[in-house]
């Protein structure tokens, strides 16, 4: 029994027992990927993969201001990452919406320029300082204040996520409906808001959850988390639920045994429990239903 | 911040006295006594050791300033227009600055270099498994964390200085040796200092380890948890072996510099129970109200403040 035990106890848990700094590792990737990873499939369903990346870019001008008011601060660059998050998504939905731009193309248009805006302001205040380093957290280096926000993010957006379910579900799948019904029985019927306000709701939950996870574990954790995971998720099922409870589960392994294999091999954090995202994605790829095996089984079966 | 905005600031109007007085120089074909003599450094270190050596024959810039880390520096077109108005290039070598001659080359820079730490007994990083990745030599550049290389800089500085202004050779020459009298004393007082704690007692952990050639002279082990620079991203296994070794070894002295992200090892330092120091100066000078301002203050401080963390160990 204790032949048995003892190396998986060594390998699994000991590393988590012995080192506080797992620990916070571990308990912030598990609250991302609880509510970041649902997130994801409403964005993979949505057309809006890539929203996250562009996020990543178009958060820099708001933290860095808030880096400089107040220093490094988690609250302050937190505050004006989630700020300039929220202006963005906003002014490119706006565009969508009164011009004849689609929103991908104007979210890509406004997110280079707040790229170009936080360039700017980080070479204007210290280039040399390695600012885009500090600017952004790291999978090892999460403190007390970090696990509070990314727990407290994660549980308030796991609250309204099932709060706006039914809304965010029609206007994700039907918003030709949803809007038709918005329509004939005006803005006096209260039980379906206009597909604009569920938009925009859900553009602020994505903002939120990017920039708690872009402070505390760093951009590429945070989008990775968010859309690996969802991507991978999509060819398991075909229900929506068991979408999401896939890509919280496959976020949550993969940030598991990421973080196991790199204090076990050496690696750094981030890029490793993305990698392992990643190794799942490419599994899924092959061996989901529909992935490409089982996909090109049947049609062979058709053909013959 | 502010550092970097009274160097915008002070550049300024620099910068067009040191157009003006190339344009003189080319126009008297001869420099006057009341021209000051253009020169860059490429960071605070040497521009610093520039202005001991040159005194009021030169005017000196720097292009990485105080607080900056000169790892990541990036050229402006600014940087290029002062280079090229300057009589006389001081870099340190040894890898320390792959950026200079890149931008001496695309600035057209046609004057004199001088590569400070020519001489030197360079030393390797004592590189552990684990940071394979780097694309450069492992010389390690900071050679000027031992005075007594810093001595052997101030020459060569002064012979560069001497080249381009011949006039003022004896001056450079007798400033140089003056100034290693000084080195000469910061040493003796440092080796005092650091003697008062048994050797057993002398580690340290620092976020980067720039502290080679110091660790070297004073016989004191410095610990990084990041390896040589400053962007690589550690695992956690190193995390957790730097741990484990600052509760073996009981250190209690922990240290961040002036540049690097703080979180991480403030973090790791609560984690084992180790206390966390006021900021060394490695890489950079502080600003000028800060207890780093010249070369001279920045080893005093980071004597004084490592010799009080090592008392707890």
């Amino acid at each position: 029994m204790d032949a048995l035990l003892t190396p998986v106890w060594d390998v699994v848990f000991a590393p988590f027992a012995d080192y506080a700094f797992m620990r916070r590792a571990l308990v912030a990737t598990l609250a991302l990927s609880l509510s970041a990873a649902p997130l994801g499939v409403f964005l993979t369903l949505r057309r809006m993969s890539l929203l996250g990346d562009a996020l990543s870019h178009a958060v820099l001008p708001g933290v860095a201001i808030g880096f400089m008011v107040s220093g490094l601060s988690l609250t302050a660059m937190a505050l004006g990452g989630v700020v300039a998050g929220l202006m963005v998504a906003a002014f490119a939905g706006l565009v969508s919406r009164f011009t004849t731009l689609k929103e991908d193309a104007s979210l890509a248009a406004i997110y280079l320029v707040a790229l170009a805006l936080g360039v700017t302001l980080i070479s204007g205040h210290g280039t040399q300082l390695d600012l885009l380093h500090i600017l952004f957290g790291s999978a090892l280096g999460v403190d007390r204040e970090g696990l509070l926000l990314v727990a407290g993010v994660s549980s308030a957006s796991v609250l309204v996520l099932a709060a706006m379910y039914r809304g965010l579900v029609l206007e994700t799948f039907d918003p030709v409906f949803l809007n038709a019904h918005h329509k004939r029985h005006g803005s006096a019927c209260s039980k379906l808001l206009s597909p604009w306000v569920w938009h925009q709701a859900f553009l602020m939950l994505v903002v939120v959850n990017l920039v708690a996870g872009f402070q505390t574990l760093g951009t590429l954790m945070a989008v990775g988390l968010m859309m690996l995971p969802a991507v991978s998720a999509r060819l398991w099922h075909d229900t929506l639920p068991a979408q999401l409870m896939n890509a919280s589960t496959q976020a949550a392994v993969a940030g598991t045994a990421g973080l196991l294999l790199s204090y076990h091999f050496d690696t750094p954090s981030g890029p490793t429990i993305i990698g392992c995202a990643g190794v799942l994605y490419f599994l899924s790829l092959l061996f989901a239903p529909g992935g490409w095996l089982p996909r090109s089984w049947t049609t062979r079966h058709r053909v013959a | 911040m502010n550092t970097l905005d009274t160097f915008n600031c002070n550049s300024l109007p620099r910068r067009f006295l040191l157009a003006s007085a190339t344009a003189l120089a080319l126009l008297g074909s001869s420099a006057h006594a009341a021209d000051k003599l253009p020169v860059i450094a490429s960071f605070s270190i040497l521009g610093d050791l520039v202005r001991v050596v040159g005194g009021d024959r030169v005017a000196v810039t720097t292009l990485v300033g105080a607080n900056e880390d000169a790892h990541v520096f990036e050229a402006r077109p600014a940087d290029a227009k002062t280079l090229l108005a300057s009589k006389l290039v001081v870099t340190n070598g040894l890898g320390f600055e792959p950026w200079a001659g890149k931008l001496i080359k695309s600035a057209g820079y046609k004057g004199e270099t001088v590569v400070a730490s020519k001489g030197v007994k360079a030393r390797h990083m004592q590189d552990e498994k684990g940071h394979s990745g780097h694309a450069h030599e492992d010389t390690d550049p900071h050679a000027w964390q031992n005075p007594n290389n810093v001595a052997l800089y101030a020459r060569n500085i002064a012979a560069g200085l001497s080249k381009v202004d011949a006039s003022g050779a004896a001056i450079y020459q007798a400033n140089a040796e003056a100034y290693a009298k000084e080195l000469q004393a910061l040493d003796v007082w440092a080796k005092e200092q650091i003697a008062t704690i048994p050797a057993a007692k002398r580690k340290v952990i620092t976020s980067h380890d720039a502290f080679g050639y110091f660790s070297a002279q004073y016989g004191v082990t410095f610990l990084a948890p990041q390896g040589v620079n400053t962007e690589t991203e550690p695992s956690a296994k190193q995390v957790a072996q730097l741990i484990k070794q600052i509760q073996r070894e009981k250190i209690r002295a922990v240290f961040v510099e002036n540049m690097s992200n703080p979180k991480l090892i403030a973090q790791l330092s609560k984690d084992a129970g180790a206390n966390l120091g006021a900021s060394l100066y490695a890489d950079a000078l502080s600003a000028s109200d800060q207890p780093g301002a010249t070369y001279l203050q920045m080893m005093r401080h980071n004597v004084t403040q490592l010799v009080a963390g090592m008392k707890n160990n």
